[in-house]
Formats: C-alpha cells, structure tokens, sequence
C-alpha cells in the first residue's frame, strides 16, 4: 500500500537534490542516498512540513536516519 | 562593560551585569520566525531572583551540582545565573547526545538538581534519580516526581550572592568519552574572568549589539559568546526554536544580528546560498560583482570595515541582515579557503582554536590584518610552547595560564595523563609557530577527531559500539593520529582488523556501521595480520600500533568500508 507521506517525502528530496526517485528506497539512509548534511536534511524537512501543514520542533528528529523514519515523525502531527 | 577583573566569581559579576543594563533587552526567544518572549536585564533578574530562592528552598548552596540539558533558551541561561547566585557548580550537559549519553554523564557528575525540557525529559528509560524541573511541559504531561519550572513567584526579596573563590570550581564541562571513560573537565571561576578579560579585550560588544545563540550553550564558545560576554556588555541574545538554515536567515534579517558563532557545516550552508545567488546572476552583473569583491579586498586588506563593506557588497549583507559584524568559529576544523571567502565578501569569521580543557579558546585570530591560514596567536593570559619539535618546528602544542581546567572529576589517572610534569596541559594536537607567532595546526598526537558539526568523537567509543562483529582483533583509529596530514578537516574514522574470514567481517562491520549515528561512522578499513601490541593487562596499546601501522604501510592501503 502506498504511504502518501512517504510518497511525497521521496519526491521532494529527488527535486530538490537532484536525485533519480526511483533511486531511493523508503529504508534508505538519507545522508548516505543523497549526500547531504544533516542541515541539508532539516532543510528537505521543511518542504515536507509545507506540503502536509505541519511542523514538528528539530529536536523530534534528533534520530531520524532513513526516509521511512522522517515520515514516521510528520505521520505523527498531520 | 563591565569588566571582570575586579571578581572573584560568576555569580557577583552577573548579578551587577543584571542591575547595571536594566532596561536593555536581555533575551529574544523565537519560534521560528515568530518572537515568543522578549525580556529586559530587569525581566532576567526579577525570574533568576525568584529561581534562587526556588534553589535555596530545595537546599541547593555552594559546591553543590546542577544540571542542564536543555537547548538554547531563555531558561538555560537563567538557570545558570541562579546556579552561580547559590554559589553551586552548574553541570551543562549536551542536548545533543542520546538519552543514554545523558544518563550516563548524570551518572558520573551526581548533580543535586536537573533542569530540563519535557522532550529531553520524556526521553530517558528510566527517569533520573536525582529531583529534576521541567520547562516546556505540556498540560497532558505525566511528570512523575518532577516538578514544572512554571509559576515562579514575582515578588521574591533581593538574593544574596553566595560568595565564592577564584580557586572554586564554577562548571563541569564534559570534553566528551560517553562510552567508556567520561572526561568532566572542573573549570574554575578564574578561567572564565580570565578568558573574559581576553576575549572582551579584543572582540568587545556594545549595548544594542545583538547575539544570535545557536551553538549548543553547553559548548564552551555559546556559553562565553553567547552568555557571559554578551551580558557584561548588555548586549542582546537571541535564540530560536529551529536550527534550519531558512530560519536562521530570516532571523539575521527581522532580528538585524551583530554576532554570531558558527559550525562549518553553517558555513557551508551560507556559502550555497550565496553561490544560488551569485549563479543567478547574468555574466556581465557577475563580472561587475567580482569588481566589488576585489576593491573590497583592496580596502579591507588591513582590518574589516562593516560599512564599506556593507555598502560596496550590499545584496550579500542584505541576505545576511546587513548588520552582521563578526562571525565567530571553531578553529581547527574551518576550511582556510572558506574563512577566506566570507572575509572577502566583508563578513570576517574570527577563527579560534581552543579545547574544553582550556575553558573557550587558547588562539584567536585577530583580523588585523585577517589571516586565513592560522588559528592566530595565543590569547592573553595563554602561554603556548610546541613539545618535543621535530626539524620542521612541529611538535605537541602545549598551554599554561589561568584558564586551564583543574582536572577531571573523579580521575586522578586521566588527569595526571593531561598534563606534562611541569603543569602544561597536552592538547594532543600537532603545530608549529611561524615567524609572527601564529600557530598552524597540523594533525593530531592524539587518537580523536572532530567533526564538521564540532562534535568530538573518539575512536575507543566506537569501538565499543561495535563488539559485535567477528574478528580476531578489531580496533578504531583516527586517519589523521595514524598519519597525519596537513589539516585537520574532514578527518575519518578506520578500523583495523585482524580476520580469518574478512568477507564475515566487512559484512557484519558495514552493518552496524550503518546503524552508528552519522558521526561515528567508520570510513575505511585496513586489514592488518599481525597480533595487536598489548599490555600485561591486555590493553591495546594504541600508539604502538599506530605507529607499526605508520612504518609500513600508507593511507593509500585502506579500503573504502
């Protein structure tokens, strides 16, 4: 079953990094799938935040490593 | 300013500094874009007065420990006021590290109070022994014995500072080891007056200047830059719920920010924005911008100039608020060239070098005329000598002066093992000086490495982390302890094994490597055949095989993990 948080969670980290989406798996670690740092990482959860109408505070995402854990965080505001 | 020479303490300086600036802004709090509070030196005193009485009520008095984990916040820094009032030994520990990490350190320092959030607070197994209060608790919350820092008295009678010597320690400051080993570093009040007195003799701040407070405050450079120096100058801080890169934008603008300390990976962040900008430009404006650049390097080639600066280069300093005097960061792990970049555009960065042993820096560089290439000279009060040089002048960098920590809490072996035999401290860092006596960083004599976060990870921890996996020896080095490069940016972790069957091995390594947080990552393996020098005891002996490892083989044998 498709997961529209996780669906759009991948389509903005392949827009805004430029990254194939059909390269990234849910399970993935995102520092290591997209290169980036872990400012980089909060900045691709600000659209994510946009697009569902939520914010979740920085520190909730503290242990947050692959694409399925940061949706499982938003999951938990919308 | 007021000066702090004349104290003995923390605690008498800060509450003249909360009398003196009155009605100056003390603290802006912001959630995001959105300002929550905003408080005068009065509105700080009026809540710290009643938070000591609080303290004095629960039995809190000199000597004893208190606690933080918090994130930046109006109330870390009012707690440490009241802390200092009561004469006690304030215990800031990293908001950062995992709830285990805290434990542990809660463990090891014996704190008699605990300040916390609710969201650090709610994280923890099995709630801390000691009594704690909670801010930002929401009315749901199950508190458990704990108790809400909310409805302080406003009517509490004047405090009475408790006195204390130089000699006292003020803080005890974790330098890191959360595996093994905690390293609790007794800073006394002399360090901070000292290192004060330095710091505000180079780089003052005047009322009206504002700090924008994103570094950990638990970290030495926040708790001087963005405490105690901003409130002996009633200068402002601000401090913001989010650390995303968007909003600490749009704060330097709405906020109009004067100062502000930095951790590379920030930079880094600044620097893409600025190079959007500049890639959006048509060829002929970039042409015209590089113009600019380079006549603004032609006038700050002696020293910055804020306003012609801000003037010539006005797009870039809008971005930035256009008020941005000075950026501050830590030393050894910035990128010259990127340093470099910044000043030329008139947004110098003051590198220093310092480690939590030494209470904040023990170099600054002093940006007349701006150098990228050193971490600047010694600081005042700081004597610095180079260990055991080699033909190239580069040996151990070692320091003496009032700013050294006493010791480690609880440790007299580690503690001894810091220090040479005539009191200077080993930084475990490699340098020489140059012909002006600036100091140049050139690896490490000691087995850690610092991250771009200014995270300080050591390898021994990692390899606790990492008992699991099959191998007849396995241990954790720094790249750069093994062979030291030039730099001390963007250092790795190795594993070295030795293994019968390294396909097991590298299978079991690369899947609880994943699992590390990102800064304890190992980068690269070298496979090693012969047994690990060890002691009677069976203790690795590290820099034995360091240098075995150094001897025969180069950086080149290790394999990408």
């Amino acid at each position: 079953m498709s997961d529209p948080i996780l669906d759009r969670l991948l389509q903005l980290a392949s827009k805004r990094f430029g990254v194939d989406v059909s390269a990234l798996n849910p399970d993935d670690d995102i520092f290591d799938a997209l290169s980036i740092d872990s400012l980089q990482a909060l900045e691709l959860v600000t659209d994510l935040e946009g697009a569902f109408g939520v914010e979740v505070p920085d520190y909730e995402l503290q242990d947050a490593r692959t694409f399925t854990d940061i949706a499982d965080v938003v999951r938990d505001r919308v | 300013m007021i000066h702090p020479d004349p104290y003995d303490h923390l605690g008498d300086l800060l509450a003249d500094a909360l009398v003196q600036f009155k009605r100056e802004t003390a603290l802006v709090e912001l959630n995001r874009e959105r300002i929550s509070e905003t408080l005068t030196y009065t509105d700080v005193k009026q809540q710290t007065t009643a938070l000591t009485h609080r303290m004095a009520e629960a039995g809190i008095g000199p000597g004893d420990r208190v606690a933080i984990i918090m994130s930046n916040q109006a109330r870390w820094l009012m707690t440490a006021c009241a802390v200092f009032f009561r004469g006690a030994v304030l215990v800031p520990l990293d908001y950062k590290l995992s709830a285990d990490e805290q434990a542990t350190l809660l463990q090891h320092s014996q704190p008699t109070l605990l300040v916390t959030e609710w969201g650090f607070l709610k994280r923890f197994k099995t709630r801390p022994a000691m009594p704690a209060w909670v801010v930002d608790v929401p009315k749901s919350a199950d508190l458990g014995d704990a108790e809400r820092w909310d409805d302080l008295p406003t009517d509490a009678p004047p405090v009475v500072v408790q006195s204390r010597s130089r000699e006292d320690v003020a803080t005890i400051v974790y330098s890191s080891g959360t595996g093994g080993e905690p390293k609790g570093c007794m800073l006394p009040h002399r360090a901070y007056l000292s290192q004060l007195g330095a710091l505000l003799g180079e780089f003052t701040m005047d009322r009206g200047d504002r700090y924008f407070s994103i570094l950990p405050t638990n970290h030495a450079i926040d708790f001087m830059v963005g405490f105690v120096g901003p409130f002996v100058c009633g200068a402002t801080v601000v401090h913001q719920r989010s650390l995303r890169p968007e909003f600490l934008r749009s704060t330097l603008k709405t906020q109009q920010i004067t100062h502000m300390a930095v951790v590379p990976i920030l930079l880094d962040a600044f620097k893409r924005s600025i190079d959007d900008k500049l890639d959006a430009l048509s060829p002929w404006r970039r042409t015209a911008f590089n113009a600019l650049v380079s006549t603004n390097k032609r006038l700050t080639q002696k020293r910055p100039n804020h306003a012609v600066s801000a003037k010539l280069l006005k797009p870039i300093h809008d971005a930035f608020g256009g008020t941005l005097k000075l950026l501050f960061a830590g030393g050894a792990f910035v990128d010259p060239g990127k340093v470099g970049f910044f000043y030329d555009l008139g947004l110098p960065v003051v590198v220093g070098y310092g480690l939590t042993e030494a209470c904040t820096v023990l170099t600054v560089n002093r940006l007349e005329p701006f150098r990228s290439d050193s971490v600047g000279r010694a600081v005042d009060g700081v004597q610095l000598r180079i260990a055991n040089a080699n033909a190239d002048g580069i040996g151990e960098v070692q320091a003496k002066g009032p700013t050294l920590m006493l010791g480690y809490l609880n440790d007299d072996e580690q503690t001894a093992a810091a220090f040479t035999e005539d009191g200077w401290l080993r930084t475990g860092d490699l340098g020489r000086f140059d012909a002006s006596f600036h100091l140049h960083l050139l690896g490490r004599s000691k087995n850690m490495i610092v991250t771009a976060g200014g995270k300080n990870v050591y390898p021994e921890d990692v390899e606790a982390l990492l008992e699991d996996v099959p191998a007849e020896e396995l241990c954790v080095v720094a790249a750069n302890y093994v062979w030291p490069k030039q730099t001390m940016t963007d250092e790795q972790l190795i594993a070295v094994i030795r293994t019968d069957k390294a396909s097991d091995t590298l299978a079991a390594l690369r899947s609880q490597n994943r699992r590390l947080p990102e800064h304890k990552r190992i980068s690269g393996v070298l496979l090693w055949d012969d047994e690990f020098p060890r002691t009677a005891s069976m203790k690795l002996k590290r820099p034995v095989l360091a240098s075995a490892i150094r001897d025969t083989t180069t950086a080149d044998a290790v394999s990408a993990l």
